[in-house]
């Protein structure tokens, strides 16, 4: 149990390195970078032209389809990882079992393939 | 834990700190060497010898940059965007063993920062949260081409991490352990390359993608994005970007090294006091191979086209994927059950597959149907892809 934590300590201790290296390079490019701003420089990026229009523009919705469908096989990797560890002692029972799960998982993006998700232009 | 055992801790982190530190900036070096000979220039050649000094040098530049934050931004999200982007890849390396063990001061002292039980989804999730600052660096930016590569490398990471995540589990089932250093020792025999070289495959390809490093920098793909999600940021900001990508690729490196390659394993002629050397130098050459790999990846491939990028990974990598878990299944539980005469059956097994994903792959390969002119997007319409 105490290697359990002790581990995790070791994790803590590197966030808290990377914290050290962060707030030493913040501080060190504050004490000796320049910092001149003016309207010009401070405007968004457009290859010397005035920016038109609002930086936040709409994006196309399969964006959000795809989000959808990575969350549906991120749930499905949540079920794969312990069934792949148990998997030698449980035998072929967990095989068919996870195929038969697999195989709905399949016959979804089947669909969604067929119903022309996936094509993006 | 007394103070030796403190010290010990501290001295153990930092090496491995500056260690990553130290091998991107020569990794950076030899990634610019090696393009460079293969475009016929000479590369780098002034800070230090050789040139190897020349991310040294680039780092130092930009701590005396301006840090710009456009009006258009939003402040907080703008400043933490590239400390969020530079975390993941130190933090997955935390799992990697990078060599045997060393005995000081009466203690051993494993070649391995934590040696977490759930090694191998630490890194899944590790290499998962380096997409948080991609996205909040784009969308603070308040730009176009920041937003638009942040939305698209979200969505290419997204879906190489499944076909990533797939090959992971494929090695999870065939090692049965989700621990780093009982990974090392199952491989002792043939490493895991072998028997899993199809995951081995899938896994580089879904790394590349991961990193965002080409063929698949659609991100900051800087002919038409100008520099993507980071076109916005510069000074200090922009190196810890720079510094996070370059170390996730490392760690990437070592990921594969771990699982594939049988880690620190090697041959090593000498024993007793020195004996954990060997190990160490296998474990580097062993990446330098892979980063090499990636490298020659990077010089040879063009950068592809997005919607291919997306097919790709979506009708061939995951599909892929899913079945060589089930071979793996099938082939880890037949000899169990059957015995000797189970491996026969696991070999049938897997001809029988390769034969039918033969067969049905060319159904797949011409336009279905549906997919045909109706139902797409009207002509004239643009919308931003």
């Amino acid at each position: 149990m105490s290697d359990y934590y002790s581990s995790y300590g070791v994790v803590l201790a590197v966030l808290t390195a990377g914290a050290l290296l962060v707030a030493v390079a913040f501080t060190t490019a504050r004490l000796v970078a320049p910092n001149a701003p003016n309207r010009e420089k401070l405007t968004t990026y457009e290859c010397g032209i005035d920016p038109v229009g609002d930086g936040w523009s709409q994006s196309h919705v399969r964006y959000y389809v795809y989000g959808f469908l990575f969350v549906i096989f991120d749930v499905e990797s949540v079920f794969l990882f312990p069934w792949a560890r148990v998997l030698e002692s449980i035998g072929y029972a967990a095989v068919v079992e996870m195929t038969i799960f697999i195989g709905i998982l399949a016959v979804g993006l089947l669909y969604a393939w067929r119903k022309g998700v996936l094509r993006w232009a | 834990m007394d103070w030796v055992g403190w010290a010990i801790l501290v001295v153990r982190v930092a090496i491995v700190f500056f260690g990553l530190l130290i091998s991107v900036m020569l990794y950076i070096w030899m990634e610019r060497k090696v393009i460079a000979d293969m475009q016929t220039r000479v590369g780098p050649l002034r800070a230090g010898p050789r040139g190897v000094l020349i991310t040294l040098a680039d780092g130092i530049k930009l701590f005396f940059k301006e840090g710009i934050t456009p009006t258009a931004a939003d402040h907080p999200v703008y400043a933490v965007a590239p400390i969020l982007a530079m975390f993941p890849g130190f933090l997955a390396f935390c799992v990697i063993p990078f060599g045997t063990s060393v005995t000081l001061f009466g203690r051993e002292i494993p070649f391995q920062l934590a040696d977490l039980n759930i090694g191998i989804l630490w890194i899944l999730a590790m290499t998962s949260l380096s997409v948080y600052g991609v996205v909040l660096a784009g969308w603070s930016s308040g730009s176009n081409y920041p937003l638009l590569g942040a939305v698209r490398s979200s969505a290419q990471m997204i879906s190489y991490e499944v076909g990533m995540g797939l090959a992971l589990v494929a090695v999870l089932m065939y090692s049965g352990t989700l621990r780093m250093s009982e990974l090392i020792a199952a491989q002792d025999t043939v490493w895991n390359v072998i028997p899993q070289f199809p995951a081995f495959v899938v896994f580089l390809i879904g790394a590349i993608a991961e990193t965002n490093r080409p063929p698949f920098d659609l991100a900051e793909a800087e002919s038409e994005l100008v520099a993507g999600f980071h076109t916005e940021y510069s000074g200090i900001k922009f190196a810890m970007f720079y510094l996070g990508e370059y170390v996730s690729t490392v760690t990437v490196a070592a990921v594969a090294v771990t699982l594939f390659l049988g880690g620190w394993r090697g041959w090593w002629p000498f024993d007793g006091a020195v004996a954990w050397i060997g190990p160490l130098l296998w474990f580097v050459l062993k990446i330098t191979a892979v980063i090499y790999v990636l490298i020659l990846v990077r010089a040879t491939l063009p950068r592809m086209r997005y919607d291919r990028l997306m097919n790709f990974g979506w009708k061939v990598l995951i599909p892929f994927g899913l079945v060589w878990v089930m071979i793996t299944g099938v082939v880890v539980v037949l000899p169990q059950e059957y015995g000797n005469r189970g491996r026969y059956i696991a070999g049938a097994v897997i001809v029988g597959a390769a034969a039918l994903a033969t067969l049905v792959a060319p159904l797949f390969s011409h336009r279905p149907a549906s997919e045909a002119e109706p139902g797409g997007q009207p002509e004239g319409r643009e919308v931003r892809a």
